[in-house]
């Protein structure tokens, strides 16, 4: 089942964020070109030219447009549930025509390509049921090589915070310019395996400069950042003060015997979108 | 320093330039991968390379009444295609890489040897390089290779800014900023033991 108005909409929430970078960001990669100096800023300089030109193009910011990832908050007295999935899978074929898209998924063991950005468990869709009558779905497409810089840790609980500190500096830093720096990373903590990296995930819809609600959590965030731009990498690796341009933190509660630390990053090219549905049917596209 | 370089660039005209330059090509390129890399070593080039620049790029492509239009391509990852980037210089001697990330010990002794520049272009700039291209001339293996691994023959008119971070004189940026973070990343520990 599919809700063409709703298919529509979903399109332009994907053009949108394949071809328009959040004012956050914007903003952060600014400020950073401001300190920095020599092939640093070169590299920031090109970054937000591109910025432009994505925009008054109207085309894809990076031509690794990524793997569609929907991330849906529902309510659970939300009317028009059953054309959800339906609606997001067409506009997924359909943007693949028409922003265009790169086909971007990949059959694992015969490498044959879909074309369309559609194949088993793709665009990946990330439900939660919530209380209300409304529908938030984030998009949050994701390139190759930044998700390639992601990795799980399962930490002894005893090696302490200082432990997932050195663990997440360690791997960002050694990720050096693969991800396509400075980027934000996104920490989850806790949970288990696939939760931490879930929330870690998640953290990377907020936007830059966001502080996590509670304080020391922030304080780390925060800390973090600092630790991981005094490592001298810069912008694309090629040396320089910015390395990451947030660093985002969320947790969970743990197993008494498990610490795991999910690290996820994303690319200086942070591309979202969102896309709100009313009880009665009014969409918004920002 | 800040130039232009139009193909097709001379030998001297490489080895003159240094880790830190900053260049813009005119002139023609041509994209190729792992896939092409391994196509143009067992097939030959499809077209002459000399004196050209390659670019390690799976563009998206688009066709408009029947003419190839680049929509976005930015640089893939260049690390991929050391395993058989040496060989691909000695055979087919361009005199710069374009790509992202840097490359190995093998791809700078045959910068040396043959006398070529690998040069960064900012990761993710698909949009402002598809804005420096002005015409797709030609494409090769297209149905045999795919969209992103063909070999799409390019002009293009002040493409960059392109960083010379490997020379052919032995020089690579990769490895100063590697030098640069192992001093660092023992403050960094220390920083982290010291915190509460």
């Amino acid at each position: 089942m599919r809700d063409e108005r709703l298919v529509e909409q979903l399109v332009a929430a994907i053009r949108t964020a394949e071809t328009i970078l959040p004012e956050d960001v914007l903003v952060a990669l600014k400020e950073a070109s401001a300190i920095e100096s020599g092939v640093a800023r070169v590299q920031l300089e090109a970054m937000l030219k591109n910025a432009d030109a994505a925009r008054d193009g109207s085309i894809p910011m990076c031509q690794d447009t990524g793997i569609q990832t929907f991330i849906v908050c529902v309510g659970s007295k939300f009317p028009e549930l059953s054309s959800l999935k339906g609606s997001i899978i067409e506009a997924v074929r359909r943007a693949t025509n028409e922003v265009p898209l790169r086909p971007n998924a990949v059959h694992p063991f015969t490498g044959e390509n879909t074309g369309d950005n559609v194949g088993e468990h793709i665009p990946y869709i990330s439900w939660e049921i919530v209380d209300g009558d409304s529908c938030v779905i984030d998009l949050l497409p994701k390139g190759g090589g930044s998700e390639n810089c992601a990795a799980l840790g399962m930490l002894p609980p005893g090696v302490g915070i200082n432990g997932v500190k050195r663990f997440i500096v360690d791997h960002v830093v050694g990720c050096a310019g693969k991800p396509c720096p400075p980027g934000i990373v996104g920490v989850g903590i806790g949970g288990g395996a696939d939760l931490s990296l879930k929330l870690g995930k998640l953290s990377l819809l907020r936007p830059v400069g966001s502080r996590h609600p509670e304080g020391n959590i922030a304080a780390l965030e925060e800390e973090l950042r600092d630790l991981i731009n005094a490592s001298g990498i810069g912008p694309m690796g090629l040396g320089g003060k910015t390395t990451c341009l947030d660093v985002h933190v969320e947790y969970a509660h743990r197993h008494p015997a498990s610490l795991p630390v999910g690290i996820v990053y994303q690319c200086w090219s942070d591309r979202r979108a969102r896309v709100t549905i009313d009880a009665n049917g009014k969409i918004e596209v920002t | 320093m800040e130039r232009i370089l139009t193909t097709p660039i001379s030998e001297a005209e490489a080895r003159d330039l240094c880790v830190g330059d900053v260049i813009h090509i005119t002139g023609t390129i041509f994209t190729a991968r792992d896939e092409a890399h391994l196509m143009m070593l067992e097939k030959g080039a499809p077209f002459p390379v000399n004196g050209l620049a390659v670019y390690h790029c799976g563009p998206v492509v688009q066709k408009k009444d029947g003419r190839w239009r680049i929509v976005s391509a930015g640089p893939t990852t260049s690390a991929r295609m050391e395993i058989f980037e040496d060989r691909f210089l000695e055979k087919f001697p361009v005199r710069v890489i374009i790509g992202k990330g840097g490359m190995g010990e093998k791809t700078l002794a045959a910068l040396q040897k043959v006398g070529v520049v690998y040069s960064h272009y900012t990761g993710g700039a698909g949009a402002l390089a598809a804005r420096a291209i002005s015409e797709v001339k030609d494409v090769h293996w297209l149905d045999r290779l795919g969209m992103p691994e063909a070999v799409w023959v390019l002009c293009v008119e002040k493409f960059g800014p392109l960083t010379v971070t490997m020379d052919s004189h032995g020089e690579s940026l990769y490895d100063t900023v590697g030098k640069t973070l192992s001093e660092n990343i023992q403050t960094i520990h220390d920083r982290i033991e010291r915190s509460k």
